[in-house]
C-alpha cells in the first residue's frame, strides 16, 4: 500500500476529488494548510507599503491507496492540479505499512 | 468674509444677566430658530457618530488583532475626556467672552450659560448656546483622538490620558480660538477655515507627526509586516466617517441655509473623487486598486474639503478630493518609508498634508474665478498667502505644545508600554480583554 500527500492550489481541489472518485478512489483527508516552496510567498501592498507574506494558503491531501492504484493516483493528481503555474505544489509517496477499518476491523487493502 | 460677521456677533453672544432687566428682556426676545438649531443638534450627533463608531472602527480595523480593543478604547476615552475639559475649561478658552488673538477667557464651567442663552451664526439668526457648545465640544474630541492614530499599538493608556488633557489645553483650544472666534489670529488675518482645516486635521496631523518621531517606533518596524487586521471594519468605519462627516462641514454653516448645502454637496463630491483618484494612483505606480486606498481616499478627500467645505465651488472641490488624494498617497507611500518615521496609522500622511492641501487649496479655489463663492475683493495671491500663513503657525504651535504635552506624559507616565506589553498586544496588557475569541 501506498500513502499520498499531495499539497496543491485550493481551488484545484474539487477536480482532484473528483478524478480520484473516477479512479475508485474511495476516501481522502483534505486540510487547508499554509507554506511555501520555489514561489515564496505572494507581495500584499496597504496604502502603497510592501508587505511579503512567507506562507501562502494550499490544500493538503492524503490519499491511502494500494499499490496497483498508487501510480494512477499519482498521475491523476499531477495532470489535473497543473496550471503551469509556480506554486501548484508536490506530491510525496510513502509506504504505507497498514491500515485497519475501525468499524470493522479489516486490514490491509480491503480497508482502504 | 462670512467669517467677518460671525467676528463681531460671537463677542456679542447674548447673556442673560440678573443685575439688568431690561436687558434681560431684550435678549429674551432674540431666540433660537427651531429649524437651525434642529439641524445643529442633528449635526452634532453626526460629528459624535465620526468617533464612535467611526474613528474607532476606522483606527481599529487598520491596527494588529491583539490591539484592536486598545485603539478603539483610547478614542473613546479620549473623546469623552474632551468632552468633560471642554465644559469645564474648553468652551471658556475658546469662545470666552474676554481674549485676545490666541486664547480667550470666562465662562468657564459655563458661568451663566442658560436654556435661554444664544449664539450668534453668520447671519443675524442665533442658535441656543448649549447647542453650539456640544456642536464645538465634538470637534475638540474628535481632534484630540485623530492624533492618536500615530501612536497605537504602544503608547500606555494613562500616558495617552494624560497627553489629551495637556494637549487639548495648550493646542487645541487656543487654536480653535485663533481660528473661529472673534478676535483671533487668524480670523482676523481672514483666513478661511469653514470646518476645520487647520483646528482639526493640520492641527492633529502635525502632532501625531510630533508625536510618532518623539514615541519612537513600534518594535519590529518597519522590518515586521503589520498589516490592518481588519480591512472591513476599516470600511464600515470609513462609511460612518463620511456620513458624520455631513454634520462636521455641512454643521459648521450653523444654520440650514444654502451655504450648509453648497457644503453639503462638496462633501459629497470631493470625497467621491478623492476615492477614485487614490485607486487611480494605485494602479499608475503598477499596484491594484485597492479597499484600503479606496476607504484612504475617502479620508483624505473628506479631510481635505473641510477647510473648503463652504469656501469652494462644486467643481472647485472635485479638483481639490483629487489633488489632496494623489499627494497623500504619496505621502503615505514614500515619503513615510523615506522619513523612517513610525505614523502608524497615517494621521500626519492624511490628515497632516490632506489638511494642508485643502487649507491653502481653499485659498485659491475660493475665487469666483474657480466657480468658489468669494466675491474676489480679496486676490487669489492674498488669500493663498494668508493661507499659507495661518497653516505655518498652525505647525509651530502644535509642534511645540505637543512636544511639551509629551514631555510632561513621558515624566508622569514613562509614555511606552514594556516590550513584553507590547509584544502581547495593548488589549491583555493595558485592559485584560481580548477583541476576538
Amino acid at each position: 500500500m501506498k500513502f499520498i500527500i499531495a499539497v496543491i492550489k485550493p481551488f484545484k481541489l474539487d477536480e482532484v476529488r473528483e478524478a480520484l472518485s473516477s479512479l475508485g478512489v474511495a476516501g481522502m483527508t483534505v486540510t487547508e494548510v499554509k507554506g511555501f516552496g520555489r514561489q515564496k510567498g505572494q507581495t500584499e501592498i496597504y496604502r502603497g507599503a510592501e508587505y511579503s507574506t512567507n506562507m501562502l494558503p494550499k490544500v493538503k491531501i492524503e490519499v491511502a491507496t494500494s499499490d496497483a492504484l498508487a501510480l494512477q493516483v499519482v498521475e491523476a493528481i499531477q495532470q489535473v492540479a497543473r496550471t503551469e503555474a509556480i506554486g501548484d505544489g508536490k506530491i510525496f509517496v510513502l509506504d504505507l505499512v497498514s491500515a485497519t477499518r475501525i468499524r470493522t476491523g479489516e486490514t490491509g487493502d480491503i480497508a482502504l | 468674509m462670512i467669517r467677518k460677521a460671525f467676528a463681531g456677533a460671537l463677542v456679542a453672544t447674548l447673556s442673560l444677566s440678573a443685575a439688568s432687566p431690561a436687558l434681560a428682556q431684550e435678549a429674551a426676545a432674540k431666540v433660537a430658530d427651531p429649524g437651525n438649531n434642529a439641524w445643529m443638534m442633528t449635526s452634532t450627533i453626526l460629528v459624535l457618530m465620526m468617533i464612535l463608531p467611526g474613528l474607532a472602527l476606522f483606527y481599529g480595523g487598520l491596527t494588529r488583532s491583539k490591539n484592536m480593543l486598545s485603539t478603539m478604547t483610547q478614542i473613546g476615552a479620549v473623546a469623552c475626556l474632551a468632552m468633560l475639559v471642554w465644559v469645564m475649561w474648553g468652551y471658556g478658552m475658546a469662545f470666552g467672552p474676554e481674549g485676545n488673538a490666541f486664547v480667550s477667557w470666562g465662562k468657564f464651567f459655563l458661568a451663566g450659560v442658560t436654556s435661554d442663552s444664544t449664539a450668534a451664526t453668520f447671519s443675524d439668526e442665533v442658535i441656543s448656546e448649549y447647542v453650539f457648545i456640544s456642536f464645538q465640544m465634538t470637534f475638540a474630541a474628535i481632534t484630540a483622538a485623530l492624533v492618536l492614530g500615530s501612536t497605537v499599538e504602544r503608547m500606555k493608556f494613562s500616558a495617552v490620558m494624560v497627553f489629551a488633557l495637556i494637549w487639548l489645553t495648550i493646542v487645541y483650544f487656543p487654536v480653535a480660538h485663533m481660528v473661529w472666534a472673534g478676535g483671533g489670529l487668524f480670523f482676523e488675518m481672514g483666513a478661511l477655515d469653514f470646518a476645520g482645516g487647520t483646528v482639526v486635521h493640520i492641527n492633529a496631523g502635525v502632532s501625531a507627526l510630533v508625536a510618532a518621531l518623539m514615541l519612537g517606533r513600534r518594535r519590529g518596524y518597519p522590518a515586521e509586516p503589520m498589516p490592518p487586521h481588519s480591512l472591513t471594519l476599516t470600511m464600515v468605519g470609513t462609511g460612518l466617517l463620511w456620513v458624520g462627516w455631513f454634520g462636521f462641514n455641512a454643521g459648521s454653516e450653523l444654520e440650514a441655509d444654502g451655504t450648509a448645502g453648497l457644503a453639503m454637496i462638496n462633501t459629497f463630491v470631493a470625497t467621491a473623487s478623492a476615492a477614485l483618484f487614490w485607486m487611480l494612483t494605485e494602479r499608475a505606480m503598477g499596484h491594484k486598486g485597492s479597499a484600503l486606498g479606496f476607504c484612504s481616499g475617502v479620508v483624505a478627500g473628506l479631510v481635505a474639503v473641510t477647510p473648503a467645505a463652504g469656501n469652494v465651488g462644486v467643481f472647485g472641490a472635485v479638483v481639490l478630493g483629487a489633488v489632496a488624494s494623489v499627494v497623500c498617497f504619496f505621502a503615505v507611500s514614500k515619503l513615510k518609508p523615506r522619513m523612517g518615521y513610525d505614523d502608524a496609522l497615517d494621521a500626519f500622511g492624511i490628515h497632516g498634508i490632506g489638511g494642508m492641501i485643502g487649507a491653502v487649496g481653499t485659498g485659491i479655489l475660493h475665487d469666483p474665478l474657480f466657480g468658489g463663492p468669494g466675491d474676489g475683493s480679496v486676490s487669489i495671491g492674498s488669500q493663498t498667502l494668508v493661507q499659507v500663513q495661518a497653516v505655518a503657525v498652525t505647525i509651530l504651535w502644535a509642534a511645540a505644545g505637543t512636544a511639551i504635552a509629551l514631555t510632561v506624559a513621558r515624566f508622569v507616565t514613562g509614555l511606552r508600554v514594556t516590550p513584553e506589553v507590547e509584544y502581547d498586544g495593548l488589549d491583555i496588557g493595558e485592559h485584560g480583554e481580548r477583541a476576538y475569541n
